[in-house]
């Protein structure tokens, strides 16, 4: 048996309304970070809480660390460190109260005053917890997970509502704790989070795994390096753009416009602008992009990862 | 270093309560202002004396003679107009006559007819009765028998039951409200370690509680505890427990703040009435009785009257303490069965 972190076979769990996680395989080694991305409602929340042993499955098989929740909780918990999705901790606490306390829960820990530093909250130590902003809240949450010296750190949804820095700050915590030997898995629906931290990414939607693997390998799944974006007045019709679409990887009607997903932009645009050109309709707006894991979702599903 | 576990939830519990200000007023102020508006409401005073009148004649000097009596408040008056004053209950009795006193007074009345041992008694002397034999008066004011000595062992009993089930209901479900009870159940925390904190944290507001009210108490209304000191602790520690184990069953499953206060209503706005807080409960049909015993607030009050002012020891207060106790066990057990983390 390899050094696996977390291995989970077949996953399921059902809700009257939504089949939340639906036979869902991961495989993620020591040392790794490892990213579900996903829109809203696609499973994250729930894989990873049922990965933490917060969730009962309904049916399939969860290793972490090479141990199963069942009977081993609370050895599990003491390797584990764990931030949800909007925790609140108790207002009138401060920082170091409130870390102080999650230290007291763990056998071995680190050291309130050395975690402090490292996230940047030694300045706010005793500021109560209620007059902290968004990213030191969440910074705080990520050091209450770090307090027990994990070997696995679980992160939902970590920079959600955070403004630029603060999510700077939080990747390098991440990036920090990766070069201890640490393993992460974390849930985003930010691609760029996804691309810039994880070593491997599972996309999820409707509670299965729809492509896996390194970002720049699920990138060349879509076989096309550059979008092109396009509208034009009036809007184009399908068949003027038959045998353009026929040449290349995807081409998709996206609201008024059109997407395509081609090689060589050099090559692409001038041959998008003879042909509305010849169709006698105005260009109105006009963008390249380097593809995307958001361009993979969307060739995946036809929908957006932000609002899908 | 951090202390143990359940150390360090106790005292986040301790400092969460007192870094709010409200919670503080609603369980050391409040009991405070009940006590001191009820007790001065209600305080005891010498009687009012029964207010008679005279007329006739003679009525100068006998209302001099019954003017002696500290019974009696005597006026003179028109003929006219006692009759209407005796009509209308502002004078119980009428002393009249042109030679001899007639009394003149409605016998079904108890005052009345005090006033009119009284007036006799005074007319009697002031003619030059002695008295044969001389009789010595001995006045009974027993301590513990004032109303404010049945109410301060009342609200005692629900302000714990109070602060017992808000203090541990209120802090769960907001808890819970903020996922901080399943990030806390997110690390190896033992379960038991959080819910007894709740109940050690309850301990120590209690003891500043008891002692607060039972120090005003006493300096404001001389109400003491005439059991012993030791038992009077322990027992309210003991109600402390019975209260904390229903609160934390009212808030075992309850989502939000809107629910638990629902829920808490429900449980103590039956005891504030049956349970002898303001007033003795002896006074509901013998049927409801057994029932309004077994009521956890009953209980404490009945065995805190008997400890405060019989001077009860743990044999006198066996029963309630046994209720007491049971409602807390069953509640704690059930409370865990059932407790929803998240």
């Amino acid at each position: 048996m390899t050094e696996s972190a977390i291995h989970c076979r077949d996953l399921r769990k059902y809700y009257p309304d939504v089949k939340a996680v639906d036979g869902l395989d991961l495989y993620i080694a020591r040392g790794e970070c490892f990213g579900l991305l996903g829109p809203n409602g696609a499973g994250k929340t729930t894989t990873i809480e049922i990965l933490e042993g917060l969730t009962p499955a309904d049916s399939g098989d969860v290793e972490v660390l090479g141990l199963r929740w069942n009977g081993r909780a609370r050895e599990l918990r003491e390797r584990i460190g764990i931030s949800l999705q909007e925790t609140q901790f108790t207002d009138k606490l401060t920082v170091i109260e409130t870390l102080t306390l999650f230290r007291s829960f763990y056998r071995e820990g680190r050291d309130s005053d050395e975690l402090m530093r490292a996230l940047s909250l030694e300045e706010k130590q005793n500021a109560r917890v209620g007059k902290l902003s968004g990213g030191q809240k969440q910074r705080l949450a990520v050091a209450c997970a770090l307090v027990g010296h994990p070997d696995i750190l679980f992160l939902d949804e970590p920079t959600t509502g955070l403004d630029p820095q603060s999510r700077l700050q939080l990747w390098e915590v991440v990036t920090r704790f990766r070069e201890g030997g640490g393993t992460v898995l974390l849930t985003t629906h930010y691609m760029d989070e996804a691309e810039r931290l994880c070593d491997r990414i599972a996309i999820i939607d409707h509670g299965k795994v729809i492509a896996l693997g390194t970002p720049a390998e699920l990138i060349a799944k879509l076989e096309a390096s550059n979008i092109i974006e396009f509208t034009s007045d009036p809007p184009m019709a399908g068949e003027a753009f038959a045998d353009l679409c026929a040449g290349y990887h995807g081409c998709a009607k996206r609201g008024e416009g059109w997407q395509l997903r081609v090689d060589s932009l050099a090559e692409a645009v001038p041959r998008v602008l003879a042909i509305i050109e010849k169709s006698g309709a105005k260009l109105v707006t006009l963008s390249t992009h380097a593809a995307t894991l958001e361009d993979l979702f969307v060739a995946l599903t036809g929908r957006e990862l932000r609002d899908a | 270093m951090p202390d143990a576990p359940i150390v360090e939830l106790t005292k986040s519990r301790v400092r969460e309560f007192i870094r709010e200000p409200e919670a503080v007023f609603w369980v050391f102020a409040f009991p405070i202002l009940l006590t001191l508006a009820l007790g001065f409401a209600f305080r005891s005073k010498p009687p009012d004396r029964i207010p008679i009148g005279v007329i006739g004649p003679h009525a100068k000097e006998w209302s001099a003679a019954l003017a002696k009596s500290p019974v009696l408040l005597t006026r003179v008056l028109e003929a006219e107009e006692a009759r209407d004053q005796l009509r209308r209950g502002k004078i119980t009795l009428l002393v009249e006559g042109d030679a001899q006193p007639v009394y003149r007074f409605d016998p079904t009345r108890p005052d009345a007819r005090t006033a009119r041992v009284e007036a006799d008694d005074a007319l009697q002397r002031a003619a030059g009765r002695r008295d044969v034999i001389a009789a010595r008066e001995e006045h009974v004011s027993e301590r513990g028998s004032r109303y404010i000595d049945f109410l301060v062992p009342g609200l005692l009993g629900m302000n714990l039951m109070g602060t017992g089930m808000w203090g541990v209901g209120f802090s769960i479900v907001n808890a819970r409200m903020k996922k901080l009870l399943k990030r806390l159940i997110a690390t190896p925390m033992r379960k038991s370690d959080f819910l007894l904190a709740q109940f050690f944290s309850r301990l120590i507001f209690l003891t500043g509680e008891v002692t607060f009210l039972i120090v005003f108490a006493w300096l404001v209304f001389h109400v003491g505890v005439h059991g012993s000191l030791v038992t009077f602790a322990m027992l309210c520690l003991i109600g402390g427990f019975a209260f904390s184990g229903i609160g934390l069953l009212v808030a075992s499953r309850a989502k939000t703040i809107e629910a638990v206060s629902g829920m808490m209503n429900l449980v103590m706005v039956p005891m504030w009435i049956c349970s002898g807080v303001f007033f003795s409960y002896e006074r509901f049909p013998d049927a409801a009785k057994p029932f309004i015993r077994a009521l956890p607030l009953t209980a404490l009050n009945d065995a805190l009257r008997a400890v405060m002012n019989d001077g009860a020891g743990w044999l006198q207060i066996a029963a309630p303490v046994g209720v007491l106790l049971a409602w807390g066990v069953v509640c704690f057990a059930l409370a865990l069965r059932v407790f929803k983390w998240q």
